[in-house]
């Protein structure tokens, strides 16, 4: 031992009574959570790129096109199911992508790794956040539609319904894919190109700003496998009229094929996730 | 309890055809400051992270507060702290917030306001990590290794950005944590913070032991010989000696007075520790 040192707050050995109690895996998953929310919210960039971009461009869309459209429908009406299904995707897709990855590459996992923490509550913290940002980016969206241009919302229980299902499928499918995402980073940078690119493409190629029976055929049956196409037809399903179903590709809303589309990608999005998530980068070994 | 905090026996880990960790035996006792000195690529942080349970090994046996770290659990992690090398990114909360939160995962944890007190970052609790110096951070890193009260402390390069002052005032955290029972594995690249902290020092080069002493006796330090400096007769003088006292006297009664430029030199931990590696450095890979 070394030269002994006087410290009166500090006995020879630790206090005899420690607890040995593990916390609950639940309640710090929810503390987590509230960290993460704490944290999202001061990074400004995050906040007007991620999460204000779908409001931002129903806003422009709403102005710009007004009156130009020919279907007997209002510009912020045709465009609010699409742009919450893209803000759906964002909040969920892209920001667990770029964040997981970044907390990979700069030791943010790492550290937990030598924490009691147990991986359960660091998932059902970064469940609590895409919630937060999914409920919050949901009513962004409405309350700008709603209160600057008097849009439409949908109609009856039955339609509430239908949004309700698809964004909780949806969510949790875009979610699940951003996490295994996540691993094909290598570095934080990469991460923006990996998963900032794609995310980008399916959103011009799944009926969020081009109408989908616009498109060619193949970049349809392309677009088609993946989750924001079903996300955004199934929102549609929900704020449109009925009558609207005539413009979808097959002429009807086909919510069962929503509903399957969305719960298979579920399910791969969890068995990927499981499959590939590190806690460490690649040169961690 | 067992007195024993670390036991590793030919503990091996390869990268490819790179052997990282060749043959490693070591025990730690409880209480100790125990460090670990090597060149880059020497094996140190490798073995270091092994017992942290961080990394697999390839063979050898690790017994770590009882446990192997390969397979020990939540229960375990909870009575070790790790300080890692590397920058590692924190959620954006406030200092004080941020170890409150940490000190939720641990079943006993220090109080949060005194640790943040300890570790010298009380005018900082409410600033965002990101604000922070490189040593703040670092010192931010210290406390969130600290805070669940761990029996095993690991600090791996802890004071890399410190000024002198701060450095000496980690030593003294250190030196407290350790007076009150937690075992230190201490890695560090500065030869005096090894000397100042470690009770004994273990020189790790190429994947292997060399040499796993106190300071004052590593690698035959205390019983090396001695050289004796002094001016006489215009020019200078010096003898190497095991007596350097007696030599030192006799030296002594040729002068009426102070001897003139008289030192007694013995080889300092940073000579022994370069004698030590030097073997290793053309096979090390940088």
């Amino acid at each position: 031992m070394n030269a002994p040192t006087t410290n009166p707050t500090n006995p020879a050995r630790p206090a005899p009574e420690r607890s040995t109690r593990l916390p609950g895996t639940f309640r710090l998953g929810l503390s987590r959570g509230i960290v993460e929310i704490r944290s999202f919210v001061r990074e400004w960039e995050s906040m007007i790129f991620t999460f204000s971009m779908p409001a931002l461009i129903l806003l422009f869309f709403a102005v710009i096109f007004d009156d130009m459209f020919d279907i007997n429908m209002s510009a912020v009406d045709y465009y609010l199911p699409g742009l919450i299904a893209m803000g759906l995707m964002s909040v969920s897709f892209q920001t667990l992508g770029v964040a997981v990855a970044t907390e990979r590459d700069q030791g943010g996992l790492r550290r937990l790794r030598g924490t009691p923490l147990p991986p359960a509550s660091y998932f059902i913290g970064k469940t609590v956040l895409v919630l937060f940002l999914a409920v919050g980016q949901v009513a962004l969206l409405l309350g700008v539609a709603v209160l600057f241009f008097d849009a439409a919302l949908p109609s009856g229980a039955e339609s509430w319904v239908t949004v309700g299902w698809v964004f909780v499928l949806g969510t949790v499918a875009c979610a699940l894919l951003g996490l295994a995402a996540s691993s094909l980073a290598r570095t934080a940078q990469a991460a923006s190109a990996v998963i900032i690119v794609p995310f980008l493409l399916l959103q011009f190629t799944s009926g969020i700003f081009v109408p989908v029976p616009a498109l060619p055929e193949w970049v349809f049956n392309g677009a088609a496998l993946f989750p924001l196409l079903w996300m955004a037809q199934g929102l549609r399903a929900g704020f449109f009229p009925d009558e609207m179903a005539s413009m979808e590709v097959s002429g009807s809303w086909d919510l069962p094929l929503v509903a399957l589309a969305l719960g298979t990608w579920c399910v791969v999005g969890l068995v990927v996730t499981l499959a590939t998530f590190r806690w460490k980068t690649r040169k961690d070994g | 309890m067992d007195e024993t905090a670390i036991e590793v026996t030919d503990l091996r880990k390869s990268y490819g055809s790179t052997h990282a960790v060749a043959g490693v035996d070591l025990r730690v006792p409880r209480g100790e400051i125990f460090s670990f000195l090597g060149p880059n690529g020497a094996g140190k942080s490798t073995t270091v992270e092994i017992l942290e349970g961080f990394r697999h090994r390839d063979s050898g046996t690790v017994r770590v507060l009882g446990e192997d770290p390969g397979r020990a659990g939540r229960r375990w992690r909870a009575r070790i702290g790790v300080v890692w090398q590397k920058e590692t990114m924190t959620p954006r909360v406030p200092v004080r917030d941020l170890v409150r939160h940490f000190a939720g995962y641990y079943p006993s944890p220090a109080d949060p306001d005194e640790v943040v007190e300890r570790v010298g970052l009380a005018e900082k609790a409410g600033a965002l990590p990101d604000v922070l110096s490189g040593g703040q951070r670092r010192r931010l890193d210290v406390a969130l290794g600290m805070i669940g009260r761990p029996e095993l402390l690991f600090l791996d390069e802890p004071t890399t950005g410190f000024d002198p002052e701060a450095r000496r005032d980690f030593w003294e955290l250190i030196r407290d944590l350790a007076g009150g029972g937690t075992t230190i594995v201490l890695t560090t690249h500065y030869l005096e913070e090894a000397e100042a902290l470690a009770d004994r020092v273990c020189v790790v080069a190429g994947g292997r032991v060399r040499a796993l002493d106190t300071p004052a006796d590593l690698g035959g330090r205390a019983a090396a010989r001695a050289t004796v400096r002094w001016f006489e007769d215009g020019r200078r003088q010096e003898i190497a000696t095991d007596t350097p006292t007696r030599t030192v006297g006799e030296v002594a009664s040729r002068f009426d007075g102070e001897v003139p430029e008289l030192t007694v030199h013995r080889p300092t931990l940073e000579e022994i520790y370069l004698g030590l590696i030097e073997d290793d450095r053309t096979e090390v890979p940088a």
